[in-house]
């Protein structure tokens, strides 16, 4: 059973429709006492990072999210949180993490000056190291991204694909039992469908 | 490298779909549910759904549709998206960060705010730090006026006053995060999109720009695609009339070399 995590913000119903689409058990929660209930959680993201940290902190769900990591089971953010799996980000100011994957959350706009911000859109992603979640996906498969900062862990072999926007960046992050993908699998037709499936698989 | 989209609108009038011209006539054409479902079976690039009832009652009941009954936009957003593994964009009556809210728990990715931004620029600011600035899609409508392209509010109904590109500017810096340029003139005319005004609107700005209005064939995307850097096209009517219209127009850009997904 894979446990949705509900903090008040992003949208936690496509993430939902689309397990719900792939008959894979699921609920989403807002109690975070609730959440060693699960074998798998998702992180789900549409928003804000300080505002995200914000809610996940007032709800009491960082340290039970970062308990349930640290215990080895599944998580997986997407999008937002994904970044929000990072020790630290420079949107709207600076905001601490959850720290589960060292590195930080970095602004497009300092590196790039040509392309329109946020990207948002349809982009092709680079395989880099072999990942669970990356199984029957073909390279070069296009996902759906929406955003404006991007993830830069300390370590650059947990990219397990990458993408480009004026710069190289990481598309699919996967450390042990922490996965994350920039962009929206929910979101992604077909392809972004596999990544689900995958991670339920595992 | 990120791929230009093909995006169908969908204007919904009281719970059902409507073909639109001149913003004025509407002629209802199906099912909000059921065309959902359909385009999702052409695996869109995104989907755009704006409300323009004037009056906010909600009536899918049909005698030729088997469908339920949904009385609130709640309703409809969550049906949508149990079909729709795509982007899914809302707008229409749109005034508040509730309003906003509202949309997105129901299953909206992103909102598309025009009178109610217009009205209120705090509101922009408002739903980009909430929900991020890629959420907000700034819809903006305009007419020609002494060759000068002039925002319009309210239906396309009002004169703002402004020129489109002082207002794209200060949704930008207020923190909107794309621009859904609509043309009123060009609404349901089928003549081809206004190339001149989308392109010198896309030079101004570093947002992403959705260009809307005009299409009547397949070639006119090509042609907007060409003349100008947008970052998606839009249409509406083209796609209800003309069966396989979205594929074989996708067909059809990349056979000119152009980067669509």
């Amino acid at each position: 059973m894979i446990g949705i995590i509900n903090y008040g913000v992003g949208n936690l119903t496509s993430v939902k429709n689309s397990l719900d689409f792939l008959n894979i058990p699921n609920a989403v929660t807002d109690r975070p006492e609730e959440i060693n209930n699960f074998d798998k959680i998702i992180l789900p993201g549409v928003g804000a990072f300080g505002a995200a940290m914000e809610k996940l902190n007032n709800f009491g769900f960082a340290d039970k999210i970062k308990n349930f990591a640290n215990a080895g089971k599944p998580v997986l953010g997407i999008c937002l949180g994904m970044q929000l799996l990072f020790d630290e980000s420079r949107e709207y100011g600076h905001h601490k993490g959850l720290g589960l994957i060292k590195g930080r959350v970095l602004p497009f706009s300092e590196k790039v000056k040509s392309l329109p911000l946020p990207q948002i859109g349809w982009n092709n992603i680079t395989k880099e190291n072999a990942s669970p979640l990356l199984e029957n996906i073909e390279d070069n498969s296009s996902f759906y991204f929406v955003h404006s900062f991007y993830c830069k862990p300390k370590n650059q072999d947990l990219v397990t694909a990458s993408s480009d926007y004026g710069i190289k960046f990481a598309a699919v992050i996967h450390e042990k039992n922490i996965f994350g993908c920039q962009f929206h699998p929910e979101k992604s037709q077909s392809a972004g469908l596999q990544i689900l499936k995958n991670f339920n698989d595992l | 490298m990120i791929k230009r989209r093909l995006i169908p609108v969908l204007y919904i009038k009281n719970g059902f779909i409507v073909r639109s011209e001149g913003f004025s006539y509407h002629h209802n054409i199906g099912n909000v549910i059921a065309e959902a479902g359909r385009y999702n079976g052409w695996d869109v690039d995104e989907l755009i759904y704006i409300d323009i009832s004037r009056e906010k009652n909600y009536d899918l009941r049909r005698d030729d549709y088997n469908v339920n009954s949904y009385n609130s936009i709640g309703a409809i957003i969550s049906e949508i998206s149990k079909v729709c593994f795509m982007p899914l964009t809302f707008g229409g009556g749109i005034r508040t960060i509730d309003d906003v809210s509202f949309r997105i728990q129901n299953g909206a990715d992103k909102v598309t705010l025009n009178t109610g931004a217009f009205e209120n620029p705090k509101l922009i600011t408002q739903v980009a730090e909430k929900y991020g600035s890629q959420a907000m899609v700034i819809s903006v409508d305009y007419k020609i006026i002494d060759g000068k392209p002039v925002v319009f509010t309210d239906f396309g109904q009002k004169n703002t006053g402004k020129l489109v590109y002082d207002w794209t500017k200060e949704c930008e810096n207020l923190g909107a995060g794309e621009i859904f340029l609509n043309s009123v003139d060009r609404d349901g005319k089928a003549n081809g999109y206004d190339t001149e005004t989308i392109g010198k609107v896309v030079a101004s700005t570093k947002l992403p720009v959705v260009a809307c209005g005009g299409a009547g064939s397949p070639e006119d995307f090509v042609d907007l695609a060409k003349k100008t850097n947008v970052s998606a096209i839009a249409a509406g009517n083209i796609f209800h009339f003309t069966e396989l219209s979205y594929p074989n127009a996708k067909i059809l850009l990349k056979k000119e070399g152009l980067n669509f997904r």
